[in-house]
């Protein structure tokens, strides 16, 4: 088993009957707000990729000062979208601040991050891998890409 | 300094620090690790990711 970076497939196709708010300011859901959306780790010998349609404690890593279902992504920034010609653009998304599990003791090897949305129902939004890791009484810092159009989290793109 | 261990929150002149990077397309990543007596007493990670998921999408030509 093995844990594979994607965008999941689920997420696709849940935007476009606007499952997901990403935005404070989104017209199509009745309440102004965002939708709340969190990020949990997985161990290495969890099978967290596209094929991911929720949240699952399944795998999730366990240890002192970390609670199942992640921490809680800061969402200031609203979505953007910038044209890159007349037949092409870039919508994106980046968290507006990094994911840090802080005071945290995870004994077993992980290496992968679930972005997911806990106001619908956990659902999947992304997976992100990175190099094997323990903590030991420690803290756990993902930093955030830059939020644009060719470094954001998350980017939807037409060509 | 005070290090946050397994031990309890120690000063860092008792410890041996281990520090490590990895850099490559995917990530630049740096870990710290503070030991006592050959024991891992303290270990974090900053994780600063390259890549990130992209999907394109397609409009389909009528006609």
């Amino acid at each position: 088993m093995a844990n594979t970076q994607s965008m999941c497939t689920s997420f696709l196709g849940e935007l476009l009957s606007a499952t997901h708010n990403f935005s404070s300011a989104n017209p199509a859901h009745t309440a102004s707000t965002a939708d709340t959306f969190k990020a949990a780790l997985y161990v290495t010998t969890a099978t967290i990729n596209a094929a991911t349609t929720a949240y699952s404690a399944t795998n999730e890593v366990s240890g002192t000062g970390y609670t199942a279902g992640g921490i809680t992504v800061t969402n200031a920034t609203n979505p953007s979208s910038t044209n890159s010609s007349s037949t092409a653009g870039v919508g994106y998304w980046t968290p507006s601040g990094n994911l840090v599990y802080s005071s945290v003791t995870l004994a077993t090897a992980f290496d992968t991050v679930l972005i997911y949305n806990s106001t619908q129902a956990n659902k999947a939004v992304s997976v992100h891998t990175f190099g094997s890791q323990t903590i030991t009484a420690g803290t756990f810092t993902l930093t955030m890409p830059s939020n644009t159009t060719t470094t954001a989290l998350l980017r939807l793109s037409t060509t | 300094m005070i290090i946050t261990t397994t031990k309890g929150d120690m000063d860092e002149s008792l410890l041996e620090k281990k520090e490590g990077s990895v850099d490559n397309e995917n990530e630049y990543t740096t870990w710290d690790e503070y030991w006592l007596d050959g024991e891992l007493v303290h270990r974090s990670v900053h994780v600063t990711l390259k890549k990130s998921p992209f999907s394109d999408l397609f409009a389909a030509s009528l006609g």
